[in-house]
């Protein structure tokens, strides 16, 4: 377990196998991974993409933390249950496709 | 004596992020010494409260709104961001910051000390929830976590009797130590590189001084399986309201025929002791039964509270918003509005106030817009009256009764015009902005503290019967005032209401009401029905002349069935779901919102949905012959 999250957390080790990150957006519930990167898009959010990316912190999701999708909404498998470390956030698919995990 | 512990009084504010445990601990540090009030200008709740150190000195605590950051994103947040800056007027900055976290989650919480730290104010870190943390084998260096942040640390279990000794005893050293020690704040607003590197240090601690648990939270994971399913988590929430529904209805039931009993008792000896005249009709019709009518309500509220109440301490009700964000959501409605909608079954006015919990101003607009189509439980002796009065009590397809049916369509029609009406405002209004995220953390299960349960019911209780004791006991007597001046000519015949200014503009909005079906009587009921809506069923039988009684009810519902037609009648129904009957409401949204725009808008549009509704009601109802 601690082998898996010492890899995770080297991740600016260029000898550590490039894999290419997906958005947390898209994942199903049982994904485990880790926060490659918050890069959030220009979609509409009511929100500026500084203040998502702020909130999105905010709440835990930063570089390296551990992602597992733990929930999926009833309809349309939206909004998502994450468990960041050991916090759990509920937000929709549209925000979490600003979270690249790997 | 006490003036001089009253200046000296230090003054503590507790800071934390949501769901950290924060009020227990301020409920538990000052009892039922506490005082909710508003902060000047805003609507965001003043919470503070009064204790003694060890050494017997005075604390006025403030309990400031759970936030992630001192940003300031909802009117909420920038309480405690102006509490904690020192920027609030007439308050200086707090001597002492407590800031309150989860121990058996730290890592948001670290981040934040981090960014108070800033501040320059002198802070206490207190590890709330330690028991939790032990059990679950997260083993936590005091010392170390202490000397890594820089920052004093103190244990506490909110909910255990001395959970909060250490933390009593800590305080007199702290604020002896730290007399003239703040520092200048150098905070400022942080940036989303100031969070990432807050975050990282945060993360050092915990690694440095935070043993990971040995036995990690399981309970949580396994009743989530169950309450998150996308089948059984929306049944069982369905279930859970229809138990809800079931209780505020049910249960209420007996207290309120008490409570009514109770006032009518008290109208009849007020009856005996005063003298035949106007003040003996001011204080039994304007002053008993008024305030009467609105406080019969309070088990319904009572109840429904204490649901909401228990479910919140639980850890549930971000699991409903949750699984009702989409649903909701396709009306333009946010996952956090669920609650306040929900209050609003109860009564709007708690629902509107509710909505405090929604970050987003576009979104608690809407909300606030929509809450009073709920079907309030002052809607609920109007509903009864009429149905039972005109709607036959048979059976439909075998086993459903037709009253009841009704009953639940108006309920219906409430909720599907709510959503509508949002919908509409999305669509239409706010088509310009993007529909905002919804981000809620969904804390770990816990049982509810009974003392936590009591103490919020308490508050509740208080508020409502204020709001009875002042806005609703004025508008009642005012409406006593328009129903019995001027006083009918020596000699006249008929009800003395039929000589009122209530009887004159009765008759002067008839050729308005005429369309619907109304008549002027129904007018006089609906002009105090204004005022609160219940009041109308006691109007109806004061136009009626009937004298008022334990079957009063019943009697109304007679004289009704033998003077309306069905259409009017069906008509009156339907104008009940959608009217803005009900000047606290009214009152209310103009607080929340802060201008009276949003109240017009609100009777606005709520008066011609009623006025359209229960014209098609009515004459589709006559071209069916029911006219």
């Amino acid at each position: 377990m601690s082998i898996v999250l010492d890899m995770g957390m080297a991740d600016s080790v260029p000898s550590v196998k490039p894999v290419q990150s997906v958005p947390l957006g898209l994942a199903r519930r049982g994904f485990c991974g880790h926060i490659q990167a918050i890069h959030v898009g220009d979609g509409a959010h009511g929100l500026t993409a500084m203040e998502l990316e702020r909130r999105l912190l905010e709440l835990g999701f930063v570089e390296g933390a551990e992602v597992e999708v733990l929930h999926e909404g009833p309809m349309g498998r939206d909004p998502i249950a994450v468990r960041v470390n050991d916090n759990t956030i509920a937000l929709r698919r549209r925000e979490a496709m600003a979270i690249l995990v790997i | 004596m006490t003036t001089a512990a009253e200046t000296s009084a230090w003054r503590f504010a507790l800071v934390g992020t949501p769901n950290s445990g924060k009020t227990a601990l301020f409920n538990a540090l000052t009892g039922s010494r506490q005082k909710v009030a508003n902060y000047p200008g805003v609507t965001v709740e003043r919470k503070a409260g009064m204790l003694h150190t060890v050494s017997g000195h005075r604390v006025d605590l403030i309990d400031l709104p759970g936030t992630y950051s001192l940003r300031g994103r909802s009117p909420d947040e920038e309480i405690t961001r102006d509490v904690v800056l020192g920027r609030m007027a007439n308050e200086g900055a707090p001597d002492l910051l407590l800031c309150v976290a989860d121990a058996t989650n730290l890592r948001v919480a670290l981040r934040l000390v981090i960014e108070l730290k800033r501040v320059g104010r002198p802070m206490l870190l207190v590890l709330n929830m330690i028991d939790i943390a032990r059990r679950r084998g997260i083993d936590i260096d005091l010392d170390k976590l202490s000397a890594e942040l820089g920052v004093p640390v103190v244990t506490s279990t909110a909910v255990r009797r001395g959970g909060t000794e250490d933390l009593l005893r800590r305080m007199d050293e702290m604020a002896a130590s730290a007399a003239g020690k703040s520092v200048e704040s150098t905070w400022q607003t942080p940036t989303t590189s100031d969070l990432r590197a807050a975050q990282s240090e945060a993360d050092r601690v915990i690694k440095a001084a935070v043993g990971q648990p040995s036995r990690p939270d399981t309970v949580t994971g396994r009743v989530d399986a169950v309450l998150l399913h996308p089948v059984a988590g929306l049944l069982i929430l369905l279930c859970l309201l229809f138990v809800m529904f079931q209780a505020v209805f049910a249960w209420a039931k007996p207290l309120m025929d008490l409570i009514a009993a109770a006032f009518e008792w008290l109208g009849v000896l007020a009856h005996d002791a005063l003298p035949e005249g106007l003040l003996q009709s001011f204080v039994q019709n304007g002053v008993i039964s008024g305030v009467g009518s609105v406080i019969v309500f309070l088990p319904q509220i009572l109840i429904l509270f204490l649901f909401i109440l228990l479910l919140e301490d639980l850890g549930y009700m971000a699991r409903a918003a949750f699984l009702m964000d989409r649903i909701m959501g396709g009306a333009g409605l946010h996952g956090r509005a669920f609650i306040p909608l929900l209050s609003s079954f109860a009564c709007a006015i708690p629902g509107i106030m509710a909505t405090r919990v929604i970050d987003n101003k576009r979104d608690r607009l809407t909300t606030i817009l929509v809450a009073p189509l709920m079907t309030c439980s002052a809607r609920i002796p109007v509903y009864t009256l009429i149905i039972s009065a005109f709607i036959p009590d048979r059976q439909v397809w075998g086993f459903i009764g037709l009253q009841g049916l009704v009953m639940f369509g108006l309920y219906a029609a409430g909720i599907v015009s709510a959503l509508g009406v949002s919908f509409v405002a999305n669509h239409f209004f706010w088509r310009d902005n993007a529909t905002p995220p919804f981000m809620l953390e969904l804390p770990d299960y816990k049982l509810p503290q009974l003392r936590s349960v009591a103490m919020g019911l308490y508050t509740r209780a208080i508020m409502f019967l204020k709001r009875a004791g002042t806005t609703i006991f004025s508008m009642m007597v005012l409406i006593w005032f328009l129903a019995s001046f001027p006083r009918p000519p020596e000699g006249a015949e008929g009800p003395a209401i039929d000589y009122s200014f209530a009887a004159i503009i009765g008759k002067w909005l008839e050729p308005l009401t005429a369309p619907v079906g109304f008549n002027w009587q129904i007018n006089v009921a609906l002009i105090p029905g204004m005022a609160a809506r219940e009041v109308a069923v006691a109007s109806l039988g004061t136009v009626y002349a009937i004298e008022g009684g334990k079957e009063a009810a019943e009697q109304i519902g007679q004289a009704l069935a033998g003077k309306w037609s069905l259409a009017t009648a069906l008509a009156l129904l339907v104008w009940y779901i959608f009217a803005p009957q009900c000047a606290s409401t009214l009152a209310v949204i103009k607080r929340e919102t802060g201008s009276w725009r949003w109240m017009f808008v609100t009777f606005g549009y709520m008066l011609a949905l009623a006025y359209v509704a229960a014209l098609i009601t009515y004459q589709t109802a006559v071209a069916l012959g029911a006219g």
